[in-house]
């Protein structure tokens, strides 16, 4: 699915600049954990977190993730978003709560980028 | 044909408005080289596990980096309080980190295991009240020491 299509379905916020809506994502990783996105193989997806802090963009790029998406309307701060944009990494913000998050997405077909689901 | 390069980034203790980035931009000078997209992911992600390490534990450190056609090898060098049992540091699960650094997502005992995972060859040399030295080699194009002669 595209990035426009999870704008839609998530009724999220792109807080980047300039961002490709037609970018594919096809698996997605849920953590509040970064020491989990590191260990686990989630390249090339989408990361949905609670933690806004600018440790959770750099972790994104050294990771290969395609777009974070932010839960409960918690926004990064601007150095943060500013961070994102010079690594192109697409923000989205939904006020949807984590659950409520995955389980939209899960129902539209994306799946999970850990393996653990066919 | 991979060319040559090497460098250094100066690390902060505590700074972590700039943790990761000496890794970030470690990453986009292997990617500018052409190194394989897998390469450049698993060096980058043992780069930032040790990086974070040295921005959490430690005062001040230095990433030095060498990548030949080869291998990319990169050396974390801190100072710090070390590491007094690092069979124990090595452990998955094994943390000291404090709890606002596991506020920020980290400190669960994953870093140093992870470092291993990604690379061919890793080296850790700590001396209490001193410091720590971590190197890690990933060979390029499957080239072991033993295959390449
Ligand atoms: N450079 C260092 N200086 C001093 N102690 C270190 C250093 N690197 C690691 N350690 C010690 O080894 C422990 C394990 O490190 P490791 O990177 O595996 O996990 P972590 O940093 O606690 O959590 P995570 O990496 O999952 O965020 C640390 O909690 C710390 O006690
Ligand atoms: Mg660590």
């Amino acid at each position: 699915m595209t990035l426009g299509e999870i704008r839609g379905i998530l009724g999220a916020l792109v807080i980047t600049q300039r961002t490709d809506m037609n970018k594919e994502i096809g698996r997605a990783y849920c953590a509040d954990l970064m020491s989990d996105v590191l260990a686990f193989s989630v390249t090339q997806s989408l990361l949905i977190t609670g933690l806004t802090n600018v440790q959770v963009v750099r972790t994104a790029d050294v990771a290969d993730i395609k777009a974070i998406v932010f839960v409960q309307g918690k926004r990064p701060d601007i150095d943060t978003i500013a961070t994102a944009d010079s690594k192109n990494i697409p923000l989205l913000v939904t006020n949807l709560s984590m659950f409520e998050t995955c389980g939209r997405l899960y129902e539209n077909g994306l799946r999970s980028a850990a393996g653990d689901t066919p | 044909m991979t060319k040559s390069s090497d460098g250094v980034f100066f690390l902060t203790g505590k700074d972590f408005t700039n943790a990761g980035s000496a890794s970030s931009n470690l990453k986009g000078i292997l990617d500018d080289m052409g190194i394989p997209a897998d390469i450049v992911r698993r060096a980058a992600i043992a780069a930032f596990e040790a990086e974070m390490n040295a921005i959490i534990y430690a005062v001040a450190g230095m990433m030095r980096y060498s990548i030949t056609p080869e291998a990319v090898t990169v050396t974390l060098q801190d100072m710090g309080p070390g590491i007094p049992d690092i069979d124990l540091a090595m452990k998955e699960g094994y943390s000291t980190a404090p709890d606002y650094i596991r506020e920020m997502g980290f400190g669960s005992g994953m870093g140093l295991p992870n470092i291993k995972k990604n690379t061919d060859k890793l080296t850790i040399n700590s001396v209490v009240g001193e410091g720590t030295t971590l190197e890690f080699v990933i060979y390029l194009q499957g080239l072991s020491p033993e295959t390449s002669g």
